[in-house]
């Protein structure tokens, strides 16, 4: 009586294993059908805020109404978690923003279409941004936009400490002299985002970085990184700079917006925040000050990435040309204050908002995220360093960042 | 409790009259039984058995997120995965141990705190001279029907650098920590206080020895700042719950037991102690287990307050195990995390079986063994 239960249970199991494995097996294969006339896209975006979202939705609505396809943009919570949760599911968005940051992982897992080489003119894109996405020598995907750090200062806050124009600083010396004038002054002079996407400027800026220029060797634990990391160190310990927690804030800008330090290293989406959140603060933005061995900034970008198993490639494609057509990026700019990914069209941004040069000039020496798998974690962990610089050896730090980096590269 | 209570007699009845019961059930009775449970034995297959054992699969493969993990071209790791976590000496290892070091102290903070605060609050509410009942028993459930992440949210605000807490404290003149903010660890704090060591120098002995990938001191930290802000949040949420629980046995204490033992001549304190708490033992264990399965596996309040910062403080091991399949797309060693997290919570669970069972008849024996000895 006890077996026939037993057979039962088991017989139930196994029809039911069969059945779950032989669902999850379909729709696994390596080349999907591909479907032609009108197609149904799903684009899976991680939006900086509404304006992008009403941007990016109308952009695609026109594309699907002049092609008579469909297109439904959906802005994603937490976009890395929900495309790691889609390809582990195996139905992944048809087109989605891939970050610079993951974009190897991705790559590497086969999850992306190369499809770099149907762009005609990809050429007009910046160098260093193709450079971020180019994986195995292929162009995976075109960068939507960027973005580099350079350096902003209350204007107010600066003349409160008897500072003018021309102390605006161009050189580490310069950065920790008018650091002191202001922090004579009672104010608090620098807050620094806990990062390795801020005080990593610092490091390049001395000529070092984290892994070589073609990403292939951990340069973690160089003399350069290490005279970087005891400059920001130094600033930190004397008081000159703090961390925006610290100062009860989340980031660089909201400390920068409520007036509590007088300069910030951000991007320019500190642009539409302060707009949006502080109105009142008036600043100015300024190149990053150089380092031992010249200007060094750091560049974000962001790519359109398409699914390796879309039913619809070719649309797929088509859509993404339209999103990074010149006119299309010129609305993207105006919208919700991107840089453009083309080159040309350079002059005509810098007609529109003069006040950008700092940040466009960096993109002639920024040095693009870390671009290679399995590093995510590595670099979390090197953050996780920073958050204790003031306590922690630095020179401890970049032999973890060396030892870590040189693992992940290896495998 | 119902099951231990009814057995004996159930024992002692002959044999045949148990075997006579069991087959009364005829054949089509068992299919109807069946039948009924089916819809249930299936949900549970397809949704928990299945997946467990496809995570087990994955947990022994290096299968990156692509496709099926049951392909054929999936490579096969063995215990890889594992070995990452416990022998092979690199950053795998190192976060995992610090996960486990971070759940260590909280466990051993957060389970003896919530159990004595439940019964507490519950010893208060049953209290028959206490007015407004109703409205205290409310008011400490309450947080443990609320969601978690709203109360998460809440406490951060609470313990904000300018928040309420620190607020509070300036009251008394002392000034707060940045709570969600420091990673120093609560030992280290205090052994650097009394001065035995001093917090930025740790003594060579103990930054020099590393054990599996963490050196003694940093086994050594205790909790973090910011995860003693979580702590204080979840014993708030959860003692609620058990609160309850303490309640429902307290009340089932007759009120005879009470009276008898005082006429007996018994202190307050010494009822509570010899009379109530052994009548509470089941709750309590039930109270512990289920706490010690519970904090093992916290991960919202991580993933909303900290992301497991700061300098990796709060990373606990389910939120590592996520953040390693989801973010770092390597799912081997994320639900290989999850497994190692299983076998800690069993073996946790039967430690304190094991230290909680009942030694009553062994030591009835023994009395009546000197008793006798007396006489």
């Amino acid at each position: 009586m006890r077996t026939s239960h037993r057979v039962m249970a088991a017989a139930f199991l196994a029809t039911a294993m069969v059945a779950s494995a032989s669902a999850c097996g379909r729709g696994f294969d390596d080349t999907p059908e591909q479907q032609s006339g009108p197609a149904d896209l799903e684009v899976l975006i991680g939006s900086s805020g509404q304006a992008e979202t009403d941007a990016v939705q109308q952009a695609a609505a026109e594309w699907a109404a002049a092609t008579g396809n469909k297109a439904t943009v959906i802005p994603a919570q937490d976009l890395a978690q929900q495309l790691g949760q889609a390809f582990a599911g195996s139905n992944p968005p048809d087109v989605f923003y891939v970050e610079a940051g993951r974009f190897a992982d991705y790559a590497k897992a086969g999850a992306l279409l190369p499809y770099g080489s149907e762009i005609e003119d990809a050429n007009d894109f910046y160098q260093s941004l193709r450079d971020t996405f180019t994986f195995d020598g292929q162009l995976y995907c075109i960068p939507k936009d960027f973005s580099t750090i350079a350096m902003q200062i209350n204007t107010d806050l600066w003349a409160q400490a008897g500072l003018t124009e021309d102390d605006v600083p161009t050189t580490w010396e310069e950065l920790r002299s008018v650091a002191e004038r202001l922090k004579a002054a009672g104010i608090t002079p620098i807050v620094i985002g806990d990062t390795r996407d801020r005080i990593g400027a610092f490091m390049v800026q001395a000529g070092g970085w984290i892994v070589s220029k073609d990403g292939t060797q951990a340069t973690g634990d160089s003399p350069e990184n290490l005279q970087a990391l005891e400059f920001v160190k130094g600033l930190i310990a004397d008081g000159l700079a703090v961390y925006p927690r610290d100062i009860d804030t989340g980031w660089g800008g909201e400390a920068f917006g409520k007036q509590l330090a007088a300069i910030t290293f951000e991007g320019n989406w500190i642009k539409g925040a302060l707009q949006n959140d502080f109105p009142d603060v008036k600043y100015t933005v300024h190149e990053m000050p150089a380092g031992p061995k010249g200007k060094g900034t750091l560049s974000f970008t962001v790519c359109w990435g398409i699914s390796a198993k879309t039913q619809y490639r070719e649309q797929a494609i088509d859509f993404v040309r339209h999103m990074v057509s010149a006119e299309q990026q010129i609305k993207f700019t105006e919208a919700f204050g991107v840089m453009p990914s083309r080159s040309s069209l350079r002059d005509q941004y810098l007609a529109k908002f003069p006040a950008d040069e700092a940040f466009i000039a960096g993109a002639e020496y920024a040095q693009g995220p870390v671009k290679a798998p399995k590093m995510d974690s590595v670099l979390a962990d090197f953050d996780a360093g920073l958050q204790q610089l003031a306590t922690t050896d630095p020179k401890t730090l970049l032999e973890n960042l060396q030892k870590n980096t040189e693992a992940a590269l290896a495998g | 409790m119902v099951l231990t209570s009814e057995a004996p007699p159930q024992q002692r009845e002959p044999a045949p009259r148990w075997r006579r019961r069991r087959s009364g059930l005829n054949r089509p009775e068992r299919i109807a039984g069946w039948l009924f449970v089916a819809p249930v034995i299936v949900l549970l297959t397809i949704f928990l058995l299945v997946p467990i054992l496809m995570a087990l699969w994955v947990s022994f493969t290096s299968w990156n997120g692509q496709g099926s993990p049951l392909r054929a071209d999936v490579p096969f790791a063995g215990l890889d995965n594992y070995a990452r976590l416990f022998a092979r000496d690199g950053l795998t290892r190192q976060d995992f141990m610090t996960s486990i070091r971070n759940n260590l102290y909280y466990v051993l903070l957060v389970v003896p705190l919530q159990t004595v605060l439940a019964l507490a609050l519950a010893l208060a509410v049953n209290q028959r001279l206490l007015k407004a009942k109703s409205f205290f028993r409310t008011a400490f459930y309450f947080p443990s029907i609320t969601s978690s992440v709203a109360i998460t949210v809440v406490f951060m605000f609470l313990f904000a650098n300018s928040g309420a807490v620190n607020g509070v404290l300036a009251w008394f003149g002392i000034k707060g920590p940045n709570w969600f903010s420091d990673p120093r660890g609560l030992l280290h704090i205090i052994l650097d206080a009394v001065g035995l060591v001093d917090i930025d120098n740790p003594p060579a002995v103990l930054a020099n020895n590393e054990l599996l990938g963490l050196s003694w001191w940093q086994w050594l930290s205790g909790p973090s700042v910011a995860l003693c802000a979580i702590i204080c949040l979840v014993v708030w949420t959860t003692s609620g719950t058990f609160m309850l629980m303490f309640l429902a046995a307290l009340q089932n204490i007759p009120v005879e037991l009470e009276e008898a033992s005082l006429i007996d001549g018994a202190t307050r304190w010494q009822y509570l102690r010899k009379v109530m708490l052994p009548m509470l033992k089941p709750t309590m264990f039930l109270v512990i287990t289920l706490g010690l399965i519970g904090t093992w596996q916290v991960f919202d309040q991580v993933y909303v307050a900290s992301k497991g910062n700061p300098a990796k403080t709060t990373l606990t091991p389910a939120y590592l195990s996520f953040r390693t399949a989801f973010l770092d797309l390597n799912f081997g060693t994320g639900a290989a995390i999850a497994f190692v997290l299983f076998a800690i919570i069993i073996v946790m669970t039967l430690i304190q079986r094991w230290v909680m069972r009942d030694r009553d008849v062994q030591r009835s024996r023994w009395f009546r063994f000197r008793r006798a000895r007396s006489v």
